[in-house]
């Protein structure tokens, strides 16, 4: 039984680590555009526009508030005719068709931003008003306040919750497997159906999001003494 | 946009919500037995019960969903063993499966939930019930459990979301539920943005609900907080 699983000519073993790295290359990047669109989004919130308040509401409350999977579809049935209308715009009018991997980035990301806005916006609030005024007061600029008060408290105050981000986010790439994109999730159902072993594949595939899971809080406690090495403990 | 496909999907889609209602209901309702266990088995002080049950969170917390609704409905069946038994009669059963599936991860994810708000109860408390001559269960059940849970409601809240959403995942094993329907009407119209709309906002609405019951839950255990009127 367990030859399915080894890395020769019978075995799956290559293609789920092969899947295994495109589960960590999507995640890392669904991730990544998820902070961006969180720093965009804890932005907008904390900002004084009523326009830019009112569209980063909207943004966290639908896309929390759907289940994932329909985002996904989402992207995946209209994300090619979303992303000609945007062509359209700047003066393209060929045929855009966006591959798996775009998809699953940028649904992810998308689900990611959203508690990820949550997370940054908590971590800018923490930050003690005194100290930005005691930049001001130094004749700091806004830009240089930002970079050298904001930014380096901020990633402190909020590691712990981009933690729980992360989990969901790497959990959440799982659904990318109906896109078709060759991730763990995805190898497994293919094995699974061809080896009539569904039971091995998906107990596989566990073990291989568990050892994901368990890597990744390990590296996130580590990140988080570093980010703390400066805060004595009472 | 088309309006008329979109209000003609509304009452379609309106006919997944008894499914997605039964999935959540179930879950939640099986969910909160296993919880209760879990928590309790944790705090018990007995070493193999507190590892098991840790070792069960941590497998159904740290793995996807759709991993664990996959490995009940596809894999259990590939076993002879599961298969002449009476429990095929329901592990047959998609609906089941995703019943199995999510009671398992809530089940996991509130227990952790429970156990917090069990050891967040006043030790103060503790040692006054017993003072009064309280025997464990009565303490138990009188102080321990009325003051967990009221303090564990705000993060349940989020947990009866989290499963309205993850039940979507049981169309993933062929159960017409809200997401199920979308995507089979998605597939034959192709028009994504209505459909998007309608069922987000169904879903919306469903989680709307759900966060004020909980929070009208919330004000009916907590009198001593309102002002005296």
């Amino acid at each position: 039984m367990f030859e399915l699983l080894s890395f020769g000519p019978n075995g799956w073993g290559g293609q789920l680590l092969a899947g295994a790295a495109m589960t960590v290359a999507v995640s890392l990047s669904s991730f990544l555009l998820g902070l961006v669109f969180g720093s965009a989004g804890a932005a907008a919130k904390l900002s004084h526009n009523i326009v830019l308040n009112g569209i980063a509401e909207v943004y966290t409350t639908v896309v929390r508030g759907v289940p994932e999977l329909l985002v996904i579809y989402l992207l995946f049935f209209g994300g090619g005719s979303m992303a000609m209308a945007l062509g359209r715009v700047f003066g393209y009018d060929g045929y855009v068709e966006l591959n798996a991997f775009t998809i699953g980035v940028l649904s992810v990301g998308l689900i990611s931003g959203a508690y990820s806005t949550e997370v940054i916006r908590g971590a800018v609030q923490a930050v003690h008003f005194g100290q930005i005024e005691a930049a001001r007061a130094c004749g700091m600029s806004r830009w240089l306040i930002l970079r050298r008060i904001l930014v380096p408290q901020t990633m402190r105050y909020a590691l712990p919750g981009l933690g729980n981000v992360w989990q969901l986010t790497l959990k959440d790439t799982a659904l990318i497997s109906v896109t078709a994109l060759a991730e763990i999730m995805r190898v497994a159902h293919v094995a699974a159906g061809s080896t009539r072993q569904p039971f091995l594949f998906y107990t596989t595939a566990a073990v291989l999001y568990l050892v994901l899971t368990t890597v990744s809080t390990a590296a996130f406690e580590r990140a988080e003494r570093h980010a703390n090495r400066g805060v004595r403990r009472a | 946009m088309n309006w008329e496909l979109m209000w003609d999907s509304v009452p379609t889609l309106l006919g997944g919500v008894p499914v997605t209602l039964e999935l959540v209901g179930l879950a939640l309702l099986f969910g909160a037995l296993v919880a209760f266990g879990t928590a309790l088995l944790r705090l018990s002080g007995n070493p193999v019960a507190e590892r098991l049950m840790a070792a069960y969170v941590f497998v159904f917390r740290g793995t996807p969903l759709l991993v664990q609704i996959f490995l009940i409905y596809y894999g259990l069946g590939q076993f002879e063993a599961v298969r002449s038994t009476f429990l095929w009669t329901f592990l047959r059963e998609p609906f089941w499966c995703a019943i199995l599936a999510l009671t398992l991860n809530t089940g996991a994810y509130t227990s952790e939930i429970l156990r917090g708000a069990i050891l967040s109860v006043p030790q103060g408390q503790i040692e006054a019930a017993r003072a009064c001559g309280m025997s464990r269960t009565l303490l138990f059940r009188r102080i321990v459990m009325p003051v967990a849970i009221r303090q564990m409601l705000p993060a349940y809240g989020n947990e009866v979301i989290l499963m309205v959403k993850a039940s979507s995942l049981a169309s993933t094993i062929t159960l017409l539920e809200i997401t199920g329907i979308a995507r089979k009407i998605i597939a034959q119209t192709f028009a994504v943005f209505e459909i998007f709309i309608v069922a987000g906002s169904i879903y919306l609405l469903l989680n709307f609900i759900a966060s004020r019951l909980i929070r009208y839950a919330e004000w009916r255990m907590t009198p001593y907080l309102r002002a005296r009127g």
